[in-house]
């Protein structure tokens, strides 16, 4: 289950409809992680454009991987202008038993910073400055750069 | 035709180019001084799924898309 807002996430209300979502299923463990927008370098808040054709193919297959394991995730993420102290993401693993959940909670948000298509802006000054040195190239990136 | 489209912070309007391959796409963008940051960092898409050989084939209607670097959450 992937969810995208424009703006800010109201965190208490999505952890809550997840909770509720689930409370029947027989998972023992609901483990969530929120990213928060915290004030540094003097920005206002971050911005974010998505692609949401390989976001969801790529969101597709971890859950395809969680459901080898009993689990399933769920994600939610901001488009647009998120203001310090405004939370952006969340993701959150249920699973059957908890040592599952905690793996796969850093596993699978370790390789959406690293893999899903989503870029993020800093606004500073009324401008919207991507953020090229805190981003990280998708694997298999430069082939059209190599020179024949 | 293909179009090839351009996303996130690459500030480039989607083109129209007549190729059949990877190869062909990298030697017209190369030729791009614009592009030159981006050809060195960004993954690339075939009809939305990530390809990683220059020798992958295109037909007429297939779209390309250049991925930067990214940092969701």
């Amino acid at each position: 289950m992937l969810y995208l807002y424009d703006g800010a996430l109201d965190v208490p209300r999505i952890l809550k409809e997840w909770y509720e979502q689930e409370t029947q299923s027989n998972y023992g463990a609901y483990i969530p992680f929120v990213g928060t927008v915290r004030s540094e370098d003097g920005i206002d808040g971050l911005s974010f454009d998505i692609y949401e054709p390989i976001l969801n193919s790529w969101f597709a297959t971890w859950q395809e991987k969680a459901k080898e394991k009993g689990a399933v995730i769920k994600m939610a993420h901001s488009r647009g202008d998120v203001m310090l102290h405004e939370s952006s993401y969340i993701a959150a693993v249920f699973s059957p038993k908890r040592r599952v959940a905690l793996e796969f909670i850093d596993t699978f948000v370790e390789d959406f910073k690293a893999s899903a298509p989503i870029w993020k802006y800093d606004l500073k000054d009324g401008k919207r400055i991507y953020a090229l040195d805190r981003s990280t190239a998708i694997a298999g990136s430069g082939i059209l750069g190599v020179k024949s | 035709m293909i179009r090839v489209e351009f996303l996130g912070p690459i500030q480039k309007e989607p083109l129209e180019v007549n190729i059949t391959n990877l190869s062909e796409l990298a030697k017209l963008l190369q030729d791009d001084a614009e592009l030159s940051q981006w050809l060195e960092n960004s993954a690339v898409a075939v009809n939305d799924t990530l390809v990683c050989s220059l020798e992958y084939a295109l037909k007429d209607g297939d779209k390309v898309s250049l991925l930067p670097p990214v940092c969701g959450g």
